[in-house]
């Protein structure tokens, strides 16, 4: 393995007083895809949004390429998608103009060049949507929209992708076209740790799986395999049980 | 036109046009981030800055733009820090703001509600030549902000959480917003009053959008509504004898009314043609309703 990408050495996070991360390890090397996997509320967005660092650590330490994430200025080497149903804002806006937005850590004074336009041409072309450049995001359906998120990561031609849930509310035919943009990425070599719900269509490219459950890292290693109906396609894995600790890793694995 | 002949009303028609620019102009992205009413608690904190203006005898666009930028920055601060109470305490800086300013204007001497008046709902014949001169220099710095970082300010306005990760100084940018919308309530408030200020912020940019795909238009056609409804509202306030404020306020939500009923059928085409266009494309995909937002605190 070469050089760790991200690193996090006993992570402690709270939200409000209530701990979130309890001492969590994860590295992440070069060229890896990493999923962040776990039930609702067990601290998957939290470590990830603590690596960007919108939320505050308590304890521990978190490097991105070797620096401490305080020290990090580079973010042009990061792409991020954070979680959300939506690409609009309280004003419209076009799709070209969002996904420029992700270019602004390349340009110098926030003065977009033509090889920036061209940039971001480019990442609306890897995610299907160049012919959409000009519309408004407000006319797009909810796949749509987040493949113009993912746009504006790959704009800034990132190293390295962190994507909160980036499956979430995506109909099938989108969930085909995202799953073959990052099949394209992680052939050119870039580094991803994601946060999905499930595995889904991404199951081929994950390298790793990290399980996450009331903020302590509970597996570590080669993605589990769904088993029983949890493998028929069109599951969805909603469980009304909380994981037994009995049989963790196979049971309330994906919920 | 001899309504340019008057020295007084060459300065009120400047006033108004740089007010048309700047209000629009940094409206958008107080919409943008769905704080639309920010400008309207700035306003109100901007009044205590005019009653110490009075008590202090210098010039109250001076001191009102002083107090009402400390004001946007201690609202930026409530919104890192408040989290919980944060629109209580908001309250209580509006609140506190327009009482200290009634309290100080009551305290000058020779000092009364009556002079807060031409403040609250603007009084454009009254502008001085000093006025206009401060007046220039804020729609400056306003016009140098909002064109001049525009890209900057759309990705923090847009998406915060974003914006962090492609290193540009949020917290700052987010500061310098805040700062802009109180030089902005300063330089409207002798044309349409601290009470009406919010109006040409929001409204402008609300009727826009009934128009507009892009950011960038939307920026445009707002500043043209602007521009359009104060100085028109002026030159109506000169031959009917109408306050010029409440004017222009009311010629922009007509505006607004208009563009939205011009819009419907506008919508309608677009997305027969967009139907049009993708019919044998995706048939998987359904649009979403475009209610759909992020989840955000609402603040003001």
């Amino acid at each position: 393995m070469s050089e760790p990408v991200i690193s996090l050495r006993g992570v402690t996070a709270e939200l409000g007083s209530r701990p979130v991360l309890r001492g969590i390890d994860l590295t992440v090397h070069r060229g890896e895809v990493v999923a962040l996997l776990g039930a609702n509320g067990s601290g998957k967005s939290t470590a990830i949004r603590s690596v960007i660092g919108q939320v505050p650590v308590s304890g521990g330490e978190i490097e991105i390429f070797g620096t401490p994430r305080r020290r990090f200025r580079d973010w042009k080497r990061v792409g991020y998608v954070p979680q959300r149903t939506t690409a609009a804002g309280g004003v419209p806006a076009t799709v070209t103009e969002i996904v420029a937005s992700g270019r602004l850590s390349r340009a110098r004074f926030g003065v977009l060049r033509k090889a920036d336009h061209e940039a971001v041409r480019h990442a609306l072309e890897l995610v299907g949507m160049a012919d959409r450049a000009k519309d408004s995001v407000n006319a797009l359906s909810g796949g749509q929209h987040q493949r113009v998120l993912i746009a504006r990561a790959l704009a800034s031609e990132p190293e390295l992708l962190i994507m909160d849930e980036p499956m979430a509310g995506v109909d099938l035919a989108s969930q085909e076209v995202l799953a073959q943009t990052l099949r394209e990425q992680v052939a050119a070599g870039t580094t991803v740790l994601l946060v999905l719900h499930e595995l889904g269509p991404l199951e081929p490219l994950i390298d790793r799986a990290v399980v996450l459950r009331d903020g302590c890292v509970l597996h570590d290693g080669p993605p589990p395999r769904a088993v029983g109906q949890h493998a028929l396609p069109g599951h969805d894995h909603v469980h009304p049980h909380a994981a037994h600790d009995a049989e963790p890793i196979r049971t309330g694995l994906l919920s | 036109m001899d309504i340019l002949n008057y020295d007084f009303m060459q300065r009120a028609l400047l006033a108004a046009v740089l007010v048309g620019i700047t209000a629009p102009a940094v409206g958008i992205y107080l919409v943008q981030r769905r704080q639309a009413l920010m400008g309207d608690g700035i306003g109100h904190v901007a009044m205590t800055g005019v009653g110490l203006g009075f008590l202090l005898s210098t010039n109250p666009v001076w001191m009102a733009t002083a107090v009402s930028v400390l004001g946007a920055v201690i609202m930026e601060l409530i919104r890192w820090y408040g989290k919980t109470r944060g629109d209580i305490a908001l309250a209580m800086l509006f609140y506190g703001g327009m009482a200290g300013g009634v309290m100080f204007i009551n305290l000058a001497p020779g000092g009364s509600n009556a002079n807060l008046t031409s403040y609250l709902f603007g009084s454009l014949s009254t502008v001085s030549e000093s006025d206009v001169t401060a007046i220039c220099v804020l729609a400056a710095f306003v016009v140098l902000v909002t064109l001049g970082l525009r890209r900057q300010l759309f990705a923090v306005s847009q998406d915060e959480e974003f914006a962090r990760v492609t290193g540009l100084p949020v917290r700052a940018l987010n500061l310098l917003t805040a700062v802009t919308a109180a030089v902005t309530v300063t330089v409207a408030m002798r044309v349409v009053g601290l009470l009406l200020v919010s109006a040409l912020m929001v409204v402008p940019v609300a009727a826009a959008q009934q128009l507009s795909r892009s950011f960038a238009a939307t920026f445009a056609i707002a500043v043209a509504i602007g521009v359009s409804v104060t100085i028109g509202g002026t030159v109506t306030s000169y031959y009917q004898d109408v306050p010029p404020g409440a004017t222009i306020v009311l010629l922009t939500i007509g505006a607004f009314i208009v563009l939205t009923a011009l819009a419907t059928p506008l919508a309608r085409r677009r997305a027969r043609a967009l139907a049009a266009a993708q019919g044998a494309g995706d048939p998987a995909e359904c649009a979403i309703p475009a209610t759909r937002g992020p989840e955000r605190k609402v603040g003001v």
